[in-house]
């Protein structure tokens, strides 16, 4: 049969979790990772890494906005995938993703960057003409009151949800981790590590694309990086990276040790046809490259130019990482047999609806959201004063 | 008899009533059929399989079975010696024209028919997000295919690799016990055309059933136990390589 080794029962030669439910945990591990590093700033008051804070959570918007499209386009019905709001069932992971989706999207994301805005909204709707005048009225929601003490009250309120949304940033991903950790017929999905693991990797990738974001829109806009920002996000990015590679390290090792039934089966997946994603890619590329690199930075005292062509380099090869991690969680947990016995191949088809260009539309869907976001709602500090909306 | 005017104003919207029946596939209702007086199962007596594949011929005929997918299929092994870890299984085609004759490289052959263990506890039902699968009161696990999504979680989550995606319907889709034969008082299919009485549909909740007198007397296992699914289709003669 096509692409079996051993035996495989029949009905599991072809995967039916294809390269769209990887993007799925990726996508919804940079929101959950950039709202954290919005967090730092705005609960913890991590002063360095205020210049990434808005831009930080459009990102999170941007992608959150799409982290429903993979598992729509995946779905045998997507027009009945209401019915997971309407009639959810109650013992099902899955079933409360539309909840926590909707909870994360409306009421952290989208209330926070609106508080946030609002006095901007409010001064640009005012300033501006034509169609934006039409699009920033409608995002003052009918409160154009910008007086101090509605401001005070704004950020206050605006504080209280972050402060609720970064448990919420841990449910949404964690849960997402549950949603394959809880596969008891699974071995290489099932652990109760499942969902801290996706929370970590979540937000070492969330850093690492706001990071890099950061670094390209301010080289492109001919501005000068905040080099304490970068340096901060670094610095947090390499302490979170060591837990997320320590707890993966750890249950990688219990799983060696404990070698149970489906040890064997596992262990020549990774030494076979996972070997390239998951020892090549994710551990070697993706983990250890970027750790050195980021430790190189830590340790010693490098020139300005050196240190961002590490960050950007780590953080891009982090950013491939996660998503070697998301594959190899997603497809590594279907191309062996639950019989142990055989594995299965997986390609990529090119075209089709769970295709490669459906995929690459995916990744970079978010990236033109964000592009528009950033142009209504700027994020940089000296383009927000009231002057600058004046001007606009 | 003489069709009268009376005859057919009578007979005509009975005739109407049948044909949209027909033409709408209804399926027989079955009056006499209650659901709480049954719990069924099937028994799989592996010494009295011989892998001729009718079992899974006949259910791909009835329920309509794509190609390349199976509700029941029959698994081939050779254990070789004492290593029950590492048995040679073979079910090309999922066994459907048989087996390739079996080389004497010692150990023992033997054949185990598989189908959805309509799990008590399935792991299936638990994680459907709508709950469009489900276990019927007399013990057989559905799918709703008018309401499935086709998210395939349902497939992740079987131990036994029981479920697949209908690659027409674009929803899960397994074997359902033949639930429309047994209401009706009919055996599955598979069980009709077993030659050798190799898989028996059981009632555990009817006392008359044999089923109770040969699970006292005969060693009889589920597979993977260890998953406590609570799986309803009872093995006799399971050696310990099967998975």
């Amino acid at each position: 049969m096509n692409g079996v080794e051993g035996f495989m029962y029949p009905n599991e030669v072809e995967l039916v979790w294809s390269i769209l439910i990887v993007l799925y945990p990726y996508i919804t591990g940079l929101v959950a990772g950039a709202f954290i590093l919005a967090s730092l700033e705005r609960v913890f008051r991590v002063e360095a890494v205020k210049p990434t804070y808005r831009l930080a959570l459009l990102t999170a918007l941007s992608f959150l906005l799409v982290a429903p499209l993979p598992l729509q386009l995946h779905l045998g019905h997507p027009e009945r995938s209401p019915e997971m709001y309407f009639t959810p069932h109650s013992t099902s992971a899955m079933a409360m993703f539309g909840y926590v989706y909707l909870w994360y999207l409306m009421a952290v994301l989208v209330f926070e960057i609106w508080l946030d805005y609002r006095r901007e909204i409010v001064l640009l709707w005012q300033s501006s003409r034509g169609l934006k005048r039409w699009i920033y009225w409608i995002m003052t929601l009918g409160s154009s009151n910008i007086s101090e003490r509605s401001l005070h009250i704004d950020e206050r309120v605006g504080w209280i949800v972050t402060l609720v949304g970064i448990p919420s940033a841990f449910l949404l991903h964690g849960y997402v981790g549950f949603i394959f950790g809880s596969i008891k017929a699974n071995p290489w999905w099932s652990s109760p590590m499942m969902p801290v693991v996706f929370i970590f990797s979540a937000m070492v990738s969330g850093i690492a694309c706001v990071m890099v974001l950061y670094m390209a829109v301010t080289k492109l806009r001919r501005k000068k990086i905040d080099m304490r920002c970068v340096d901060t996000i670094a610095m947090y990015l390499f302490y979170t990276f060591i837990i997320d590679f320590s707890l993966e390290m750890l249950d990688l090792v219990h799983r060696i040790y404990e070698a149970d039934e489906s040890f064997r089966s596992l262990n020549f997946m990774v030494h076979t046809k996972l070997y390239f994603s998951h020892i090549v890619i994710q551990i070697f590329l993706g983990t250890l490259a970027p750790l050195v690199l980021l430790a190189v930075t830590q340790v010693t005292t490098l020139p300005e130019a050196a240190r961002k062509r590490c960050y950007a380099l780590a953080g891009t090869l982090t950013l491939i990482g996660i998503f070697a991690m998301r594959w190899n969680v997603v497809i590594g947990g279907q191309l062996f047999s639950k019989s142990f016995a055989g594995y299965t191949s997986y390609k990529v088809s090119l075209v089709t609806r769970e295709g490669l260009l459906v995929s690459i539309a995916l990744i970079l869907l978010p990236l033109g959201i964000l592009w528009v976001l950033v142009k209504l709602l700027p994020p940089w500090p000296e383009e927000t004063g009231p002057h600058a909306a004046a001007a606009d | 008899m003489k069709i009268t005017r009376r005859h057919l104003l009578i007979l005509l919207p009975a005739a109407a009533a049948a044909w949209e029946s027909v033409l709408a596939g209804t399926p027989e209702s079955s009056p006499n059929y209650r659901l709480t007086e049954h719990w069924w199962s099937m028994l799989i007596d592996i010494p009295k399989c011989i892998g001729c594949g009718n079992c899974v011929s006949a259910c791909a005929a009835e329920n309509n079975v794509p190609e390349g997918h199976f509700r029941t299929w029959v698994e081939r092994y050779h254990v070789k010696d004492w290593d029950l870890t590492d048995p040679e299984i073979i079910s090309p085609d999922g066994g459907k024209e048989g087996f390739p004759e079996a080389q004497d490289e010692g150990g023992k052959y033997f054949f185990v028919p598989k189908l959805c263990n309509q799990c008590a506890d399935s792991p299936c039902t638990q994680v459907c997000p709508v709950g469009a699968t489900f276990v019927t009161p007399d013990g057989a696990v559905l799918i709703d295919q008018t309401y499935c999504l086709g998210c395939a979680y349902c497939v992740q989550a079987c131990p036994y690799g029981c479920r697949y995606i209908h690659p027409e319907k674009k929803v899960a889709d397994k074997c359902t016990l033949c639930y429309h034969r047994i209401t009706k008082g009919l055996t599955t299919a598979c069980c009709e055309a077993c030659p050798t009485g190799a898989r028996q549909l059981v009632d555990l909740k009817n006392p008359k059933d044999p089923i109770h007198e040969f699970l006292r007397t005969h060693s009889v296992q589920i597979l993977k136990p260890q998953m406590a699914t609570g799986a309803k289709v009872f093995y006799n003669g399971l050696d310990g390589a099967v998975r």
